[in-house]
């Protein structure tokens, strides 16, 4: 977690309003973005590589259709208040597991599971069931209405 | 419902394959990335271009660019909200919310009765509580959605986050920063 916001300039800003997505499919992505944005194709590297360092980007890359080349879902648990450092240590351990938050609800533990097919899947929740002592609420996605054109960013 | 993974020719094929692996985590942040991944793959760099416009035209890729930390640019408020829609109205208001500009995803899940009586979920990120509660104010009013249930799960502690790894899975813990 960041105590403070990570501080951007403005060229950043813009870097990331404009290229989350319609990234360029040429050879040089970087100096079309750097023409774009009125700097050197260097400083687009190294403000990228400076904000994945701080944890502003997660990376530069495809955001994959759900359930193409794997199937995902999310869970929830409910964790008695005591032991949800434990559980939660737990859920994480899984290399399938990629989000795993505390939420405020019943249900105050929130993970997306990700396996190459249903049947790891089923594992891994059954797996996590058995450990945790608890039900897991198994809730895959069904359909996707969202349009994934990135996060509209807010500088004010 | 099948759950299963939905097969697509295009993933048939063995480079395609490949390819969202080599750069499921991010292409390289070097000047010329695809050549990079072309290297890797033993094909050529006009090739790795050619297949990634396709798979974007599939659909396969939904978008390629920067994937950002909302937490780390400052909205530090972040809630999964939850509404029980009825069946035959689910697809016109995940469709009505999906189209939102703050509304991050837009998915809907099985109902889990009696445990669960929620079947469209939405993501809503803001600089504060207030700022989340008065957008999830706005979709009720612009989606048509006063006479549905609905819940604000805010988030409260991020125990792990990263992007999904379909096809390799790694034993190393990732931490999140």
């Amino acid at each position: 977690m960041h105590a403070q916001a990570v501080q951007l300039t403005l060229t950043e800003q813009r870097l990331l309003d404009e290229f989350q997505h319609g990234f360029p499919l040429e050879p040089r992505p970087f100096a079309r973005m750097a023409q774009q944005l009125g700097i050197s194709e260097a400083a687009v590297l190294d403000s990228l590589q400076r904000l994945q360092a701080q944890g502003a980007v997660s990376r530069v890359g495809p955001v994959l259709q759900p359930n193409r080349i794997g199937v995902s879902t999310l869970a929830a648990l409910a964790v008695p208040a005591e032991q949800l450092e434990e559980i939660a240590a737990l859920v994480s351990e899984y290399p399938e597991v990629n989000h795993n938050y505390q939420r405020e609800h019943d249900y105050n533990l929130w993970f997306v599971v990700t396996a190459p097919n249903r049947t790891r899947l089923d594992a891994v929740l059954a797996d996590i069931s058995r450990r945790s002592g608890l039900q897991v609420l198994d809730l895959p996605m069904l359909e996707d209405y969202f349009i994934d054109l990135g996060f509209r960013l807010q500088w004010t | 419902m099948d759950m299963n993974v939905i097969p697509h020719p295009a993933l048939d094929d063995a480079i395609n394959r490949a390819l969202l692996q080599a750069i499921e985590r991010g292409l390289p942040l070097a000047a010329r990335p695809y050549a990079a991944i072309a290297d890797q793959l033993g094909v050529d760099e006009t090739e790795v271009i050619a297949r990634l416009q396709n798979l974007q035209e599939q659909g396969i890729i939904k978008r390629m660019g920067i994937v950002v930390r909302h937490r780390a640019l400052g909205y530090r408020a972040n809630a999964m909200v939850v509404w029980d829609v009825p069946d035959d109205q689910v697809a016109a208001t995940g469709c009505c919310l999906g189209s939102v500009p703050f509304v991050t995803l837009c998915y809907r899940r099985p109902r889990r009765l009696p445990d669960w009586p929620y079947n469209l979920f939405t993501m809503i990120h803001g600089h504060s509580r207030e700022q989340v509660l008065a957008r999830i104010d706005h979709l009720v009013n612009s989606c048509g959605m006063r006479a549905f249930a609905h819940q604000a799960l805010f988030s409260q502690r991020c125990f792990k986050q990263r992007g999904a790894r379909y096809t390799t899975l790694d034993t190393q813990p990732d931490t999140t920063p």
